[in-house]
């Protein structure tokens, strides 16, 4: 059976108090397995971003609990929680949010070296990084030589890079035309079926979401539903199509 | 897409037999569209009254007789796919009847009905976004029949998603009966805008 990567149990977030307190989160419930890819789909004000903060442990839930890989993280000291986000989570975000004064090689290596990795072994790492990703000629232009599929794709190898398990993505396609958006879509979908990442990503955007395993419906900080694991496509191609 | 043109498009390739028209067709619309023998030969037979192909008359029936197009065939051709199909009056939507009753219904739960019918589309797509998956390198006619099937889903997706805004909306303003059940929902939303509270957080 596959290892739970990240689970919320019963996560709610609220922010003030009294009659000013609003609920970002009401108990908000989701398990991502090893491999899994899992898309929460919700208008701008549902609470998306808010779960993926306290996903990444950037934000601690006001009731509830966050597992990663099976582990409870409220304890955690805010350093074993640092160390736990550089080592084990990478993020990936609608503006891609690459350093300008760096190459694609170096935007890639950076987490691994603000961690104590050594330079070269970090540029190795980072090096076979944006190779999965097919991005091996880009590893020294900078971000402006590079067009925004490109960008958003050498931040994918950011969020990959070392023994990254957990990738967060916050509508990485947002800044993207279609192709392109698709494309990042699939690239988190390999990185989850052939490297054995977990995802999580939020979008409001349907057709993105549809690459995910499963989609989950926020709705003013509330699950309220999700897909059924969807067959293959057999089912699609053989069904009647006259009806 | 009519047969005529289908045979007009068939033989733009190239001069073919009547037979092998029959086959490339059948091969080409597959399941989706079977096709009887007598309606392409008849429609050879128009095609060739018309003057838009003509045949070099042996053969019998039509199967080894051979076809091809003529100049006003390529223009009837180029005339067609360059005109657009009638998309003026639009067709009676069975989901957007469901969702202009359940407005009307008392006591109806709107939202609930619209995400019924949200999660139905998505896992739909899901299905659809399988065969993209599954083959990665699929043929370009192949990607562009389930882009157009996404596209078309997605564009009901986001119509609901806008309905359902609508309706909350009229509901926050009272200006719809179930006004009570929705308002409540709407003091939950986060406190800050959206960007300020994320760069904050993310860095």
């Amino acid at each position: 059976m596959a290892m739970s990567m990240l689970e919320l149990r019963k996560v709610s977030r609220s922010y003030g108090q009294g009659s000013a307190e609003v609920h970002a989160l009401r108990e908000v419930s989701l398990t991502a397995d090893e491999g899994a890819m899992v898309a929460v789909m919700g208008p701008s004000g549902s609470g998306k971003s808010t779960l993926l903060t306290i996903a990444g442990t950037l934000e601690d839930p006001t009731t509830g609990e966050v597992l990663i890989a099976g582990q409870p993280v409220r304890n955690e000291s805010r350093g074993a929680k640092a160390r736990l986000r550089r080592r084990v989570i990478g993020y990936v975000f609608q503006d891609f949010n690459l350093l300008p004064g760096l190459t694609a090689a170096e935007n890639v290596s950076l987490p691994l070296e603000l961690d104590g990795v050594p330079g070269r072994k970090a540029r190795i790492a980072a090096l076979k990084s944006l190779d999965r990703l097919g991005l091996s000629d880009r590893a020294s232009h900078y971000p402006d030589q590079m067009s925004g599929g490109e960008r958003q794709r050498v931040a994918i190898a950011r969020a990959m890079v070392g023994e990254r398990r957990l990738l967060l993505a916050d509508e990485p396609s947002g800044a993207l035309d279609s192709v392109n958006g698709e494309a990042v879509m699939r690239l988190i979908h390999d990185a989850c079926k052939n490297a054995g990442m977990t995802a999580v990503v939020v979008t409001h955007d349907a057709q993105l979401a549809s690459w995910a395993d499963r989609v989950m419906f926020l709705r003013d900080g509330r699950v309220i539903d999700q897909t059924v694991p969807a067959a293959g496509p057999d089912s699609l191609l053989t069904q009647d199509r006259n009806r | 897409m009519s047969v005529r043109h289908a045979m007009l498009a068939l033989l733009a390739e190239g001069p073919k037999y009547g037979l092998r028209l029959r086959e490339e067709f059948e091969a080409r619309t597959g399941e989706v569209w079977p096709l009887n023998v007598g309606q392409v030969y008849a429609t050879l037979q128009r095609l060739e009254r018309d003057g838009l192909v003509e045949s070099d008359g042996t053969g019998d029936e039509g199967a080894q007789k051979g076809f091809r197009i003529t100049a006003e065939g390529e223009q009837e051709l180029a005339r067609w796919l360059r005109t657009p199909p009638d998309l003026s009056s639009p067709p009676r939507d069975e989901l957007v009847m469901k969702v202009l009753v359940a407005l009307r219904m008392p006591g109806t739960d709107v939202p609930a009905v619209i995400q019924a019918h949200r999660r139905y589309l998505v896992e739909l797509m899901q299905q659809w976004t399988r065969i993209k998956e599954y083959d990665a390198r699929g043929d370009l006619s192949m990607l562009l029949a389930v882009d157009a099937e996404l596209f078309r889903l997605d564009s009901v997706v986001r119509w609901l998603d806008a309905a359902e805004a609508r309706v909350q909306r009229a509901a926050a303003d009272g200006t719809i009966a179930w006004a009570d059940q929705a308002s409540q929902g709407n003091q939950t939303r986060a406190p800050l805008p959206r960007q300020r509270r994320e760069a904050r957080r993310w860095r």
